[in-house]
């Protein structure tokens, strides 16, 4: 790297080193104060045998806010699908003598999320500049917050295994995302380079850290979930983390079971799903083990998560630690929060993912729908896939009614249904089938009309036509014979070519009559409705008895 | 004023400086220190904390309206280096 200063005199950098960095004396007595993090292990506890180390998770999570332009300029905020450098202005451009504007959409979506976390909510608060050099930053420094963030001490409530754990929000606080860089080799030199393209810069980026109460991979995993479970049923962001929108990071550390003290962390990085969150965390608790088992130490350091090798590899040491020489932001003033507005936004919370759970697993005449525990977690998720199950059972009372509306349609959503969602890497509102086709479906198979073999079949061909049930039934000729007459003559023949099976019932082995069944059934090629087969096989070999 | 941290200075604000220069700048740097360090002797514990060099205003906010942004090639057009629609820049790896 070529430093852009390199050809002033020295003393003309003295003054420069100074200037450009003034919080440079604040930096130099903590340089002095120095704190050095050291493993600590209960001694009282220690096994030299079989060391049994408790993990110590804590997540950070970045999720950008839903808004329909940035957070400090008017940019539209629509970057996903957008050609390149086309969502810019001179402010997020960083261009000199540009001023930033809080987004009071953004500052609304924090508010609520603070509130939905039983955070503390600031009545005063500011944005600071933490500064750092590199070309994803256009300003040279990014607009976050340091010591007054927004919300402040909530908690999010998790189930893993039965058990409901209490999990710590140390903070939510708001700041600017950052342009998106591609790195790319010079074919004729073989150098590195990068692209850049400005469009994220400056969509509003929330950030929440967790405070280290996770204990596994799957605490970790449940705490994730739950949180972008808060954030969707808010509406404040898309929570997706294979389009970037939400980020997480991984502090993992172990300590001795029953020791106090934290052990060395390591931050993991570079997790776009749920599935490399977990499996990451796996992995560094892995290789954390193995180290301390050999009796190395931990280094303090950033490690990426590569998802083809499924490892962690290390991208920079924390040994020199960051240091981004946070001052407050001049050219913001200060933000007051009324509470009066705060109050306003807590009249306006939805019902969230917990009391959704709740009411979906409250008895029926309690306006719930009785549903078990997992039924009601997999279809709380996410707020679209809950607005559907409740369309789609008001449907099926509406049309056939029946028994058990909520328990078939949860069956059908979180099998078939969700099967096809799957595979096509699709959720729920991309879904061909709506709630009312779902009961139309439900409606045929109560009445006999399919049984649940062609049920299958039908909804396979919905989901990829989009047709309503009775059309598909109806053009595929799924629906089950039930006239007596047509299937008379089936089980005339089936009991003419088995007339073992017919001797093995006649002789008293009453199971030979399934067996005359599950022929008809075949040759029907499951379409004869089981009931009325099971009658006349009854029928027909009653009057053989005799 | 140490070399280790003329050169951390040095390394944050992007500015090369040679075994020569830092002895000479350990020198300047704990001159200006030192003058700055005046302000120290101010007793601030009954001031609360400016955040802010203007008084009085505060909770400025806009609505959430986007606006027609910059065309591609203005946005482009003080780029130093340009690679199709993009900006091109050294590499920067960590």
């Amino acid at each position: 790297m070529v430093p852009p200063l390199a050809g002033l005199g020295s003393i003309k950098k003295a003054v420069m080193l100074v200037i450009l960095t003034p919080w440079t004396y604040q930096w130099i007595a903590n340089l002095h104060a120095g704190v050095a993090s050291v493993f600590v292990g209960d001694t009282a506890s220690y096994n030299p045998y079989m060391p049994d180390y408790e993990p110590v998770i804590g997540l950070e999570v970045h999720a950008q806010l839903r808004t329909r332009s940035k957070m400090f300029c008017s940019c539209p905020a629509d970057y996903q699908a957008a050609p390149p450098n086309t969502r810019v202005c001179p402010v997020c451009l960083g261009l000199p003598g540009t001023l930033p504007v809080i987004n009071r959409e953004a500052i609304r979506s924090i508010i609520m999320t603070g509130l939905a976390l039983h955070c503390e909510i600031a009545q005063e608060t500011k944005f600071d500049r933490k500064n750092y050099a590199y070309p994803d930053l256009m300003k040279g420094y990014q607009i976050s917050q340091y010591d007054l963030p927004i919300c402040h001490d909530g908690y999010l409530e998790i189930d893993v295994d039965g058990e409901r754990r209490r999990i710590g929000i140390e903070r939510v606080h708001m700041e600017e995302d950052v342009a998106k860089l591609f790195h790319r080799t010079d074919p004729a030199t073989g150098e590195g380079y990068s692209l850049v393209d400005v469009n994220r810069s400056g969509v509003p980026l929330m950030e929440m850290v967790g405070r280290p109460d996770l204990r596994s991979a799957e605490e970790a995993r449940a705490y994730l979930i739950a949180y972008r479970s808060i954030l969707q049923y808010l509406g404040v962001s898309t929570g997706s983390m294979e389009e970037g929108s939400f980020r997480c990071d991984a502090n993992v550390s172990l300590r001795l079971r029953g020791a106090s003290a934290l052990g060395t962390k390591v931050e993991v990085k570079n997790m776009n799903s749920f599935r490399a969150v977990y499996r990451a965390i796996l992995f560094e608790i892995e290789r954390q083990s193995a180290k301390l088992d050999r009796g190395e130490r931990i280094s303090m350091e950033t490690r990426g998560w590569v998802e083809e090798k499924g490892i962690t590899v290390s991208l920079r040491s924390k040994e020199e630690a960051n240091d981004y020489r946070y001052f407050p932001e001049p050219d913001l003033p200060p933000l007051h929060v009324e509470p009066s507005w705060v109050a306003e936004l807590e009249e306006l919370l939805p019902e969230l993912p917990e009391a959704r759970r709740a009411r979906f697993m409250a008895a029926e005449d309690a306006k719930g729908y009785g549903l078990s525990e997992y039924d009601a977690s997999g279809l709380t998720d996410t707020p679209a896939l809950a607005d559907y199950f409740e369309e789609a059972v008001g449907a099926v009372r509406e049309g056939h009614g029946g028994d058990e509306a909520p328990k078939r349609v949860a069956n059908w959503m979180l099998s078939e249904l969700a099967s096809h969602l799957n595979a096509a890497n699709a959720v729920i509102d991309d879904s061909p089938v709506r709630p009312g086709d779902l009961a139309g479906l439900l409606g045929l198979l109560a009445g006999g009309t399919v049984g649940t073999t062609q049920a299958k079949a039908a909804l396979e061909a919905m989901y990829e036509s989009g047709k309503p049930a009775a059309q598909v039934v109806e053009e595929l000729g799924l629906a089950q014979v039930t006239d007596s007459g047509e299937l008379t003559g089936a089980v005339r023949q089936a009991i003419a070519e088995n007339p073992s099976a017919v001797a093995d019932f006649l002789g008293g082995k009453e199971t030979a009559a399934k067996f005359l069944v599950g022929q008809v059934m075949k040759a029907t090629r499951g379409k004869a409705n089981p009931g009325i087969v099971a009658e006349l096989v009854a029928e027909q070999l009653g009057a053989l008895k005799q | 004023m140490s070399a280790e941290e003329v050169r951390r200075v040095a390394t944050l604000c992007h500015v090369g400086v040679s075994d020569d220069e830092v002895e000479q700048l350990r020198g300047e740097m704990a001159k200006l220190v030192a003058e700055v360090s005046v302000l120290q002797a101010i007793d601030t514990s009954a001031i609360e904390p400016t955040g802010h060099a203007v008084e009085g205003v505060h909770t400025v906010m806009r609505d959430d309206e986007p606006i027609e942004p910059m065309g591609l090639e203005d946005v482009l057009s003080n780029a130093p280096l340009r690679e199709g629609d993009y900006f091109r820049v050294r590499a920067v790896m960590e």
